[in-house]
């Protein structure tokens, strides 16, 4: 009887699903030729498909409600395994080993190709890591983060392109220039609530888009900067199959750099403060948190990492325009720190390279990236809002104390 | 002066697409507090129906009036199918969860379905057929305004009239009301809390539509990424008057209208976009409110 209803339910969603996207799926018209192309088989592949995942959502639905029963109920909260792993020394070392061993020698194994690869792939690590801090800590959705990738690599690609500066002397200056900008935007807007400031950081990054396609005088307009120099080895110029590799550890030690700066930050007077505003933004104040010292701290801070990112596409791509700056940048690198875990930094870290590398290797796929990256936040929101990893708060377990009255967990 | 005028209809025009497209945000947020982020992108879906069905008649022969309104008939229909689903699997299941998370989802629900239409249609951009029919008496008047913009401004000046009618005085529309103060009040006098949502979200998307078939047979060009542009203007629009206000954004439309179409005649028209994204930080930083809306103190 069970069986039969939800058979019967799934078959009215398959239909449904192929009455709606019957026009857009099925027909295609070609208006110049006069042209139109029915495609049938795409109604049975909605039909087919939306019938499978109608029983897919249902079960991920009720064992969601399952697991919020079970937490209600005061079971037992279980710890991530990516934790346990890395508070059980005996395994943590030895992985941790392995893991560098790999990094190192990566380069000398692989492609140039490959190696390129990976580095996009860091620099999305550290721009996740970034945004991380805004969107994950402090709890504001910030959707225009791309406008300050843009702003550093502006800052270098103009200081390279008018005064020659090298990269060493302008990643501080891209630094401090996405700083500024976060400084600029955030002050005003910082009052707004929640989904205004979303809004609002969104028009901003089309703003500074836009303005660079079209100050001609300043950005050269579409047709970008072109031949920005590559970051020098103490004043050596390196072949491009040499500079590949020297990009791709200077990565490494920014990214590791990074890891090790939001992980201080995190647990540091101010993260707590960030946290604490995310939760309950009013306690917070009657805690004596500045509000808008402490998210205007967090908006600073964000756009000091995309700065400095800007600043490395900059070099690594040694050609910038404003195409690469869209709206859709700032809907991967959210894609990332949702997928990952908003507030953890493993979490971003895997998000970043499964979000990367697997539209890389999966080429065939990689027209779906977008749709795909569209639907995990969709459906990451729905069924699992913490995200792969999710963050657990430090926590201090007392070994072999019985607290009178409670139940040791 | 002839200059002047022109620049005004043509704001006139934009504006009530704006108005169009701001209702469904506005109705939206008023019932759930959400920015629905895919409203635009109904608007998109909306266009291309209407752009499909046409071109599918038209190849079948049928006279231009029948065209005109089956495929818009077609557009609201599909449109407001998608908002209803879109309410069903992005919204309904995140109704308790933080506030981040179906604003996240609505974001991600935009990009799915750009994608969506680009992967089963084109990246191109698509001739629309002028739908709209041209009026004899309106050959006087060329010079100042075209037929398309006058039936535009009526169309939206009808809808507007029975949205309000409906709103005011129909049980639904009291319902809608009802939901939009408090929606534990309204569900413990019966109101039934889901039905009137979808019944929003669908009435939204059929605006936006409307908004849609208008807009793209007056440009006479559409591609996937339109919703994106014009739904962030109507939500401007919708923020300028107050959120959650209908007539709100109504006037809120027409002044973003004005305001792009006079800066583009009178300054430049590189910045088309960068007036109304300034126009929105701006009215959120001096007043967040809007300019009907009603700036309540938060409870705690």
């Amino acid at each position: 009887m069970q069986k039969k209803s939800e058979i019967k339910k799934s078959l009215l969603v398959s239909l449904w699903f192929m009455f709606l996207t019957f026009p857009i799926m099925v027909i295609r018209v070609n208006p110049v030729e006069k042209l139109v192309e029915w495609r049938w088989r795409n109604m049975v592949i909605v039909g087919v498909g939306s019938f499978v995942l109608s029983f897919v959502w249902r079960y991920m639905l009720r064992q969601k409600e399952a697991g919020l029963k079970r937490i209600y109920a005061g079971g037992r909260y279980k710890i991530p395994s990516i934790q346990r792993v890395s508070e059980d020394r005996r395994l943590f070392i030895p992985l941790l080993a392995v893991l560098s061993v790999f990094v190192v020698i990566f380069p000398f194994i692989f492609s140039a190709y490959q190696v390129n690869i990976m580095t996009t792939a860091l620099m999305y690590v550290v721009l996740g890591l970034g945004l991380n801090i805004v969107v994950g800590l402090a709890g504001l959705l910030d959707l225009g983060y791309v406008a300050f990738y843009a702003v550093g690599a502006y800052t270098y690609g103009l200081l390279n392109h008018h005064f020659g500066l090298g990269f060493w002397a302008v990643l501080p200056a891209g630094a401090f220039m996405g700083a500024l900008f976060g400084i600029l935007l955030g002050f005003p807007v910082l009052r707004l609530r929640g989904d205004y400031l979303a809004i609002v950081t969104l028009g901003f990054g089309e703003i500074i888009r836009l303005v660079l396609e079209n100050w001609n005088d300043l950005s050269f307009g579409p047709s970008g900067i072109a031949n920005i120099d590559r970051p020098s080895f103490f004043g050596m110029q390196l072949s491009l199959q040499s500079a590949t590799v020297y990009i791709y550890f200077l990565m490494i030690t920014l990214a590791l750099f990074t890891v090790f700066v939001v992980n201080r930050l995190q647990n540091s007077r101010i993260g707590r403060a960030w946290i604490a505003l995310r939760e309950d933004e009013i306690a917070c104040q009657a805690m004596g948190i500045d509000k808008t010292k402490t998210k205007l701290s967090a908006f600073a801070l964000g756009a000091t990492w995309a700065g400095m990112m800007g600043v490395f596409f900059a070099a690594k791509t040694t050609f910038i325009n404003p195409a690469s700056f869209t709206f859709l940048e700032s809907a991967i690198i959210l894609s990332i720190v949702v997928l990952g875990g908003m507030g953890s930094i493993a979490g971003v870290i895997i998000g970043a390279f499964v979000l990367i590398l697997l539209p890389e290797y999966l080429r065939a796929f990689s027209d779906y990236r977008m749709l795909m990256f569209g639907a995990i936040l969709v459906i990451m929101m729905v069924f699992r809002p913490q995200g792969i990893i999710s963050n657990v708060r430090r926590t201090y377990k007392f070994e072999g104390i019985n607290v009178p009255g409670e139940k040791n967990k | 002066m002839e200059y002047f005028v022109q620049l005004f209809m043509g704001g006139l025009t934009r504006g009530s697409i704006y108005a169009l497209i701001a209702l469904g945000y506005t109705m939206v947020y008023g019932i759930i507090e959400l920015i629905n982020f895919a409203h635009g992108e109904i608007y998109m879906i909306g266009a291309f129906t209407a752009l499909i069905i046409a071109s599918v008649l038209t190849l079948h022969g049928f006279n231009e009036i029948a065209i005109f309104v089956l495929a818009s008939l077609a557009a609201v229909i599909y449109s407001s199918a998608y908002g209803f689903t879109i309410e069903k699997i992005a919204y309904k299941p995140l109704r308790h969860a933080p506030r981040l998370s179906p604003l996240i989802s609505a974001i991600g629900m935009s990009i799915f379905l750009q994608n969506y239409v680009l992967l089963a249609q084109t990246s191109d951009f698509l001739p629309f057929p002028g739908l709209i029919p041209e009026f004899g008496f309106m050959k006087k008047y060329e010079h100042i305004s075209s037929s398309a913009e006058l039936m535009i401004f009526l169309t939206t000046a009808v809808v507007m009239v029975i949205l309000t009618c409906v709103i005011k005085f129909t049980k639904i529309g009291k319902a809608m009301r009802a939901t939009a103060q408090d929606r534990k009040m309204a569900m413990l006098v019966g109101v039934d809390i889901n039905r009137i949502i979808s019944i929003t979200f669908i009435i939204g998307s059929a605006l936006a539509a409307v908004g849609g078939v208008l807009i793209a047979s007056h440009i006479g060009q559409i591609n996937f990424y339109i919703g994106f542009i014009v739904g962030i203007k109507a939500f401007t629009a919708a923020v300028l008057g107050g959120i959650g206000s209908i007539p709100g954004a109504v006037l809120g439309g027409f002044i973003l209208g004005w305001t792009e179409s006079f800066a583009t005649g009178y300054v430049s028209s590189d910045y088309e976009d960068v007036f109304a994204f300034a126009l929105l930080v701006l009215i959120l930083i001096f007043r967040p409110a809007g300019l009907l809306g009603k700036s309540g103190s938060q409870k705690v």
